[in-house]
């Protein structure tokens, strides 16, 4: 009688045929609209993690199950945020995070009919992540803050299910960091969404997570599953916090039980 | 500031008038005979007395030209997105292409004659020969380096191969192609002339051959100018071309 949205049952992961385990025995339960972050030492296969849930890759052994489905190929409904934000530079601000509609079902069809209701759409988003008036400006014109602003945006217009991150914020300065989790915490907390955050990131994990797994080093494999009751919304003054800072601890202890294993 | 701009953009014509200069010096202070090297001034001079016989064959050799660039454009575009979009054709093509690329093109012309006959045909076929490659090669490029993460975003939505392709793939390949054509259309007019050299009785090619066997070399350069000129024109259309189109891949580059 589960009720997770996510639930990945024995899944093991090699890149080809007679390679290493890139990822060893995982299994993981997420709940609808929960948010979880994965840590763990670069390397250990925490993009891969993502790859299988949103089925660009398929699993070795066991399988995944989305919505009470197994996943076969690509999930259609995902949305999808990395390090380097991938905008278009040829589309302004604005077309670019209406790419989505372009492709994703139904709206692709109605997207010309329609268009001046999407664009409002587009742009009632990118005002609550502070890009109010940056909408006609190309890429390159923006700093690396707002690219990744509008890349988180393009990841959320459709209003997917399911948020993959892959250390959306580890190019950025301490400060746009800290703001964008802010900003991130936001969208979430107005309208729950299923988000799976890659880190390094401790303190960004603890800040944004419901659970946070942490993981071996190659191959792959989840350690330690916390549980992170930090009252929300979590602003600045949590992360001075005892508990905060207790957490952090915690799991930088992990990270360091896992490199020197 | 202005007059910075005003030097930058006399610069072309004053390197052009520089080395015409350094060539007629050069022919007169060696007193090189005209039937080995003509100078500027002598094949200008007769290049006009001849004008309406090399404008007939400058636009024969245009026209071949551009015909053989625009199959070029066509075969090229097509074959450089199934080659960029699928890595079993690449590697099925890849040798075939670089092999045919390897091929001196004046070797094909007299296969080109046994087929089609002297003329026209040939030196269309030859333009299209030796151009249609760098198009090939830079729109694949454009199209294979997609960034992997875009791939992913637009997979996990539900994108197929053929939205990839229309909203990423072509719009990322467009400086590739652009950079393609100003290459492209400078060989064909190699490939048009060294056919109209080997078997035609019109264009700038034949104008040449004809002109030197009559040992009127000051004509022979005159020919080579006209098709220089041509080149430069054509490159420059687009050129004009890739930088309206393609704004974004050129941003900040300061000869905008």
């Amino acid at each position: 009688m589960s009720k997770s949205f996510v639930e990945l049952n024995d899944v093991k992961l090699r890149y080809s045929e007679g390679d290493e385990l890139a990822l060893e025995t995982t299994d993981m339960k997420i709940d609808k609209g929960e948010f979880i972050a994965v840590v763990g030492p670069s390397g250990c296969g925490k993009s891969s993690l993502l790859k299988l849930v949103s089925g660009l890759m398929p699993p070795s052994e066991g399988n995944v199950i989305v919505d009470g489905k197994e996943v076969s190929g690509p999930l259609k409904i995902v949305g999808m945020a990395f390090q380097n934000p991938t905008l278009l530079p040829w589309r302004t601000t604005l077309d670019n995070v209406l790419l989505p509609m372009e492709i994703v079902k139904p709206h692709r069809n109605r997207l010309r009919k329609h268009r001046a209701e999407y664009e409002e759409r587009a742009r009632k988003l990118l005002a609550t992540v502070g890009l109010e008036g940056h909408e006609d400006k190309y890429p390159w014109e923006l700093s690396g803050g707002m690219q990744q602003r509008a890349s988180l945006c393009r990841s959320l217009i459709h209003e997917p299910d399911l948020l993959m991150l892959d250390e959306p914020f580890g190019a950025l300065d301490a400060f746009t960091r800290e703001e964008l989790w802010d900003i991130l915490q936001n969208l979430w907390m107005i309208k729950p969404f299923t988000v799976i955050l890659v880190t390094h990131d401790l303190r960004e994990a603890a800040y944004l997570a419901d659970t946070i797994y942490v993981m071996s080093k190659r191959p792959g494999k989840i350690l330690v599953e916390r549980e992170n009751t930090l009252p929300r919304p979590r602003d600045q003054e949590t992360t001075f916090t005892q508990p905060f800072t207790d957490l952090v601890h915690e799991l930088r202890s992990h990270i360091r039980d896992v490199r020197e294993a | 500031m202005k007059k910075k701009l005003n030097l930058r953009k006399a610069t072309p014509w004053l390197s052009a008038i520089g080395l015409f200069v350094l060539w007629e010096l050069i022919v007169r202070i060696f007193n090189i005979p005209p039937y080995v090297l003509p100078t500027p001034s002598e094949s200008i001079i007769v290049g006009w007395q001849f004008h309406e016989a090399i404008w007939m064959h400058a636009y024969h050799t245009l026209y071949t030209t551009l015909a053989g660039f625009a199959i070029a454009v066509v075969f090229g575009v097509v074959l450089g997105a199934l080659v960029g979009s699928s890595r079993a054709i690449y590697d099925a093509a890849n040798p075939l292409l670089v092999g045919f690329n390897s091929v001196p093109k004046v070797a094909l012309v007299p296969v080109l004659v046994m087929w089609f006959g002297i003329g026209t045909v040939p030196a269309i076929i030859t333009a299209f020969l030796i151009s249609f490659f760098p198009i090939v090669v830079n729109v694949a490029t454009g199209l294979a380096t997609l960034e992997p993460e875009l791939r992913d975003v637009l997979r996990s939505l539900g994108a197929t191969r053929r939205d990839i392709l229309i909203k990423v793939g072509f719009p990322r390949a467009m400086p590739y192609f652009f950079a393609s054509l100003k290459v492209a259309i400078t060989l064909a007019f190699v490939g048009s002339v060294i056919s109209e050299t080997v078997a035609s009785n019109v264009g700038v090619g034949y104008l040449m051959l004809s002109a030197s066997s009559k040992f009127n070399m000051p004509l022979v350069f005159a020919g080579l100018l006209v098709i220089a000129v041509m080149g430069i024109a054509m490159y420059e259309i687009f050129n004009v071309i890739e930088r309206r189109s393609t704004k974004w891949a050129n941003r900040g580059n300061p000869t905008n």
